[in-house]
């Protein structure tokens, strides 16, 4: 009951709480449990920087480091009916959706955009696990069929990052059908002639992994990624014993056939650009600083900035 | 002697009443019991028009997944002549979860596919319970490919718990076979009908259901996931699969509502199991009339439909 308790002391401790440690400048890894900083763990694409474990990444986050210069054009997705069925568990399905949409700051659970990877013109997709488990809903087949009209268009490639617990059991026979939705936006891309690559990311699994994410001319995966129908909890139900260790893993699926590649998030951008650029016949990728523009380099950028649909070239 | 489900109990005490009493009769013959009898077949019977009047969509879950309930190889038998069933996926296996082959319906050849799950222990095994794995979908894709080929329409009848969660099945790659399915369904240039006969669980039904042409029987359902499985997500508790049922909308009545399905068949009175004949007649009958509307358009059309149906679905909802 003095003026130090009353007035000096408080003084004091907001000077100290003032200078707020900001909080997440240190992310413990998931795998090994180093702490990372966070900067160091962003640039490296949230891969951790010990053991080399993948760790989630937002949409947003991933196209900034694979499009050139961290630059692209969002597609517009239609909107889906709200709530369709009326869905009620313990909870309300808008209100879930709305608790969703505050915590992973995003709309929905999957982006479309359009830009240069590489100078390569491209359109891309990317499943955001962090939101209601990257359950494929209504709107995740709209942004899928939005996305491969959008690369039919344009006449471009249609790069897709898929993460999914499964589809959305609010939506109910809703959800389940953008499995055949999303199926017709995949031939729709190989009628143009247009190639359809998936990357595979933690975890894809059920109906997004029995629709458009086996559907792909490639298929690549990332690191240790989980890519099932059924999930190894379900399977050791039903068949009462242990599965092995590493099942299901992007590893395994590579060795059964059902992967083309397993590549580390940091070496995808370019992996992506040398594979796209390939298949839509343009030459290699410049790498380094460009030459001024003109003489043969400019014959070179013509190849990209013209990006003329394959399907016109047979 | 017809299994009962739970909710039928009423109905068991009350037919099981009737039927010791005239096996008293049959022992004793002074004894006169035509006129009780009589009077409790008649209570039974008003029982059952209760009961199924307004079953509720776990009690239609119940009914769908009835042991005695016709399955894919019943319907096959009444519907279809000179049936030649066709085996293997030509990779690995024949997966007895799927049948299909070349058969005439009124005398058209047709492919006709569907799951069996087997009606007696030994056969249920053998189908394993009609849970298929990837070469169950690849054997379907490769005789659609063919139906394709020779312009005969395909005819799948859809009864499944879902695709076969096996480790075998995974390593085989169960999703790429249930994606190349669907994806088949959409390509073929002939007409493609689809019959919900009792379940058609998720992935496992789309990748046979996605068709011109989808029907369900009045008390079959169609669903994402089985309500027990979503009873355990959502609620954490197995036991509220009566709530689960209810909210997925999962009901032949409501997925007419949506569009998802194209026409209800209806069903005998207290299911198909109790009165198979009526219930083949309804199937027969709703298959010729959807055949009929699909001939005379060529493939491309065929094709386009098929899609646009899938594109559109998904506009209209349900009233609160």
């Amino acid at each position: 009951m003095n003026w130090i308790t009353n007035y000096v002391r408080p003084r004091i401790n907001s000077i100290f709480s003032r200078r707020e440690v900001p909080e997440n400048l240190w992310r413990k890894c998931d795998e090994c449990g180093t702490m990372l900083f966070h900067r160091e763990l962003s640039d490296n694409l949230n891969v951790c920087n010990n053991c080399g474990h993948h760790m989630h990444i937002s949409p947003r986050d991933r196209f900034t480091a694979l499009f050139d210069g961290g630059v692209f054009t969002e597609v517009a997705v239609p909107e889906p009916l709200a709530d369709p069925l009326k869905f009620k568990d313990q909870k309300k399905y808008p209100d879930r959706m709305k608790a969703a949409q505050k915590k992973a700051g995003e709309k929905e659970a999957m982006l479309v955009a359009a830009g240069e990877i590489g100078r390569t013109p491209i359109v891309a997709a990317a499943q955001d696990f962090s939101f209601m488990g990257g359950s494929m809903g209504m709107y995740v087949g709209n942004a899928i069929i939005a996305a491969a009209e959008e690369a039919v268009k344009l006449g471009r490639p249609l790069i897709l990052f898929s993460a999914a617990g499964g589809a959305r059991m609010q939506e109910g026979i809703l959800s389940l059908m953008q499995m055949p939705r999303t199926t017709v936006a995949v031939q729709m891309l190989k009628e143009a002639g247009l190639p359809y690559i998936v990357v595979l990311t933690h975890p894809t699994t059920g109906g997004v992994t029995a629709s458009y994410a086996m559907l792909g001319d490639v298929h690549i995966s990332e690191p240790n990624a989980l890519i099932c129908f059924a999930g190894p909890r379900v399977i050791e139900q039903t068949i009462r014993e242990k599965l092995p260790e590493g099942f299901q893993r992007a590893e395994y699926l590579l060795d059964h056939g059902m992967l083309d590649r397993v590549t580390p998030r940091t070496e995808m951008r370019n992996e992506l650009i040398t594979i796209t650029r390939m298949l839509m016949g343009l030459p290699p990728q410049i790498v380094g600083d460009l030459p001024a523009p003109d003489g043969e380099a400019d014959a070179a950028n013509g190849g990209n900035d013209a990006a003329p649909a394959p399907s016109a070239k047979g | 002697m017809t299994q009962y489900l739970d909710f039928e109990k009423p109905l068991a005490e009350i037919e099981g009443k009737a039927e010791e009493l005239r096996a008293l009769a049959r022992a004793n013959e002074e004894m006169d019991v035509a006129e009780e009898a009589a009077a409790l077949d008649a209570k039974a019977a008003q029982l059952l028009v209760d009961l199924y009047k307004d079953l509720t969509p776990w009690r239609k879950c119940q009914v769908a997944r009835h042991p005695e309930r016709p399955h894919c190889r019943d319907y096959i038998d009444a519907l279809f002549t000179e049936y030649t069933p066709l085996a293997g996926d030509r990779n690995f296996a024949d997966d007895l979860a799927v049948m299909g082959g070349l058969a005439r319906f009124n005398d058209q050849p047709v492919v006709v596919i569907g799951h069996e799950k087997g009606s007696d222990t030994k056969a249920r095994i053998a189908h394993n319970f009609g849970m298929a794995r990837p070469e169950g979908y690849r054997k379907a894709i490769r005789l659609m490919e063919m139906a394709g080929r020779f312009g005969l329409p395909v005819v799948t009848l859809v009864d499944t718990a879902g695709a076969y969660p096996g480790k075998g099945a995974e390593e085989r790659g169960q999703s790429e076979a249930i994606a190349r399915s669907t994806e088949m369904c959409l390509k073929i240039g002939v007409p493609l009908i689809s019959i919900i006969i009792g379940e058609g669980g998720s992935g496992g039904a789309v990748a046979f259901a996605t068709a011109n042409r989808v029907a369900m029987l009045e008390h079959s359902i169609y669903s994402v996931i089985s309500p027990e499985g979503c009873a355990s997500i959502l609620w954490k508790d197995a036991e509220k699969m009566r709530e689960a049922a209810e909210a997925l909308r999962l009901t032949a009545q409501n997925l007419r509502e949506l569009a998802v399905v194209d026409r209800v068949i209806p069903e005998p009175l207290g299911g198909a199991h109790r009165d198979a004949d009526s219930a083949f007649s309804a199937v027969r009958a709703a298959l010729a009339e959807m055949l009929k509307e699909l001939s005379g358009k060529d493939a491309a059309e065929l094709v386009k439909d098929r899609r646009q149906k899938f594109l559109a679905i998904g506009s209209k909802g349900l009233p609160a």
